[in-house]
């Protein structure tokens, strides 16, 4: 718990690498990033599957060592010692699933040296449960409270809240806010791009490397996408989409992304579809698609 | 042709895993069936393809050689390659011979999966793995094309790469039914219909279930009262029963999904404590 006049003692930067590159034999996981993570900051880190999320994380905990650069956790290279002062939830939760709640936690916070948690209503009624048969939703419930139960100063969570209803997803959401108004420094990866409005400060990865960062409508900035509006929706993907135009469908309207509106008009004309066609915002998803695409820069 | 399953009750073992749901598709469109775990939609997906005894109810589908089924686990043989898996679910649909390697190439190539056919399916990332399970489901060109969660734990980029080939089979004239976790994909979707512990919490086009929404979000620094509250980033939004409600200092918001579905999950939550 951070008291206001504690403030000063507190590290500036809680998670920080400092142009860090990682390779694998001929592989580049990884490729000279610079990021960090400040107190009461929840950051997201973005990216496709292979970008290299996954491996800067396990560098930043000292679970894996850089080839290139440095990391700090908590204002050291980490260590068995500093990572007693963060939380983590991986992607698979780390739980135990042949033991029940209970001793699921008696078990964190022995490790810890920590006094085991208490437990919400929902999992008090589950308490003696095998951790194999609990929905997927309290598992993760289960899984944040292990993982805060001894006062994290820095946590770092590998999708949390993957699989849950919206619901679920809000009160997981609740507990992140939480712990970042108490001064703890949050990095956060998901899949789901409507969370990315949750986080302070996103981080996107594509291709190892850090492509973009800020806020979601400083990752979109100037990009747009096409919107066509059509009776005849159907004929207007196939056309488009043999065109080799990267659409999609939402709703009964076709999208492209990174497009030129007169080449989509021509396009469509060509076919002979009527359409209505008009500029829009591009979405976090459609900039990323294009980040995706875009060819190696020299 | 229009596929249906109407007023559907599912009972395994005492529990009612589906209650009263009713799920329409016509062809050339998507329907997405949007809930988290345990809501119930690979049950009414698997009432639709005849895989699951309705206790009340009935379904319109067809015959199961015009279905193609994506389960949400599995979907491929993992110690056979892209090709064998291809050609096996090729051949239970008498696909053979050259009728057979255009096709199964022509599904590989529109999926990217056309540089992989010699490798096995264990060495597929997840997003190409699910690709292939969709492409085999896809081989004997489905009139009805039902895919339990396609895009659960693959990554965005991935995504975007799947939901191009459910839009593809839609245009060309599928009916797809499609699961998901994900809010932005029942938003692009035709029409959704949102699950939540067997029962039915909204359905209809996007428009529809943004409009049956009744009472008032505000958004807030403070909520007044933080058991209707939720969190959108730092700020709060907050449930209202009626705008008559709604306090002079609070902003009202135009609802999204997402406030809809939180709002009707906590009122059904809400009617079932206050009946217990």
């Amino acid at each position: 718990m951070t008291h206001p006049d504690e403030a000063e003692t507190l590290p500036a930067v809680l998670l920080r690498a400092d142009r860090v590159s990682r390779t694998f034999g001929a592989v580049t996981a990884v490729d000279d990033v610079t990021m960090r993570v400040g107190p009461g900051e929840v950051v997201g880190l973005l990216g496709a599957n292979g970008a290299g999320k996954t491996t800067l994380i396990r560098m930043l905990l000292g679970l894996l060592a850089t080839s290139v650069g440095d990391v700090e956790l908590l204002g050291g290279p980490p260590d068995l010692e500093l990572r007693r002062r963060l939380g983590y939830v991986p992607q698979g939760l780390g739980l135990y699933r042949d033991l029940t709640v209970a001793e699921n936690l008696a078990f964190t916070a022995q490790a810890y040296g920590a006094i085991p948690p208490e437990l919400s209503e929902s999992l008090r009624l589950v308490a003696d449960r095998l951790v194999a048969d609990l929905p997927l939703g309290l598992q993760r419930q289960l899984a944040f409270i292990a993982a805060l139960a001894h006062d994290p100063e820095v946590l770092v969570l590998d999708e949390p809240t993957s699989g849950v209803d919206a619901l679920a997803r809000a009160a997981l959401w609740d507990t992140i806010h939480e712990q970042a108004e108490k001064g703890v420094g949050v990095l956060v990866t998901t899949h789901n791009m409507k969370e990315a409005e949750q986080c302070d400060r996103l981080l996107l990865m594509s291709q190892a490397r850090l492509v973009a960062q800020g806020s979601e409508a400083d990752i979109i900035g100037f990009t747009t996408a096409i919107a066509v509006r059509t009776k005849e929706w159907a004929r207007a993907f196939a056309v488009l989409n043999e065109a080799g135009q990267p659409v999609m469908l939402a709703g009964r309207d076709v999208r492209v992304a990174d497009a030129d509106a007169d080449h989509v008009r021509t396009i469509l004309a060509d076919a002979g579809v009527t359409a209505e066609v008009t500029g829009v915002p591009a979405t976090i998803e459609e900039r990323m698609m294009v980040l995706a695409r875009a060819p190696e820069e020299p | 042709m229009t596929y249906a399953v109407r007023h559907a009750s599912v009972r395994f073992s005492g529990t009612l895993a589906l209650d009263d749901v009713s799920l329409q598709v016509e062809p050339g469109s998507v329907v997405a069936v949007v809930g988290g775990d345990g809501a119930g939609k690979t049950t009414l997906l698997r009432s639709l393809v005849g895989k699951v005894q309705l206790e009340q109810g009935e379904v319109d589908a067809p015959p199961p050689e015009a279905i193609g089924y994506l389960p949400a686990t599995a979907g491929s043989w993992l110690s056979l390659s892209v090709a064998q898996n291809m050609d096996f679910v090729g051949g239970i649909y008498g696909l053979s011979g050259e009728a057979l390697v255009s096709r199964r190439d022509e599904l590989l190539e529109r999926a990217a999966l056309g540089h992989t056919v010699d490798r096995l399916a264990s060495q597929l990332s997840g997003g190409m793995r699910r690709k292939l399970g969709f492409s085999m489901a896809m081989l004997h060109d489905p009139p009805l094309l039902v895919l339990d969660e396609p895009s659960t734990g693959i990554d965005p980029v991935s995504r975007v790469d799947l939901w191009r080939l459910v839009s593809e089979a839609a245009a060309a004239g599928a009916a797809v039914v499609m699961s998901t976790t994900y809010l932005d994909e029942a938003e692009r979707a035709a029409s959704l219909l949102a699950l939540e512990g067997g029962r039915t919490l909204a359905s209809g086009t996007l428009q529809d279930v943004l409009d049956s929404f009744v009472g008032a979000i505000t958004r807030t620094t403070t909520p007044h009262r933080r058991a209707w509250a939720w969190r959108r980033g730092r700020e709060y939004h907050e449930y209202w029963p009626t705008t008559v409600d709604v306090p002079i200092d609070s902003v009202a918001v135009t609802p999204d999904l997402e406030d809809v579905v939180i709002t009707m999950s906590m009122l059904k939550r809400h009617d079932s404590e206050l009946a217990s």
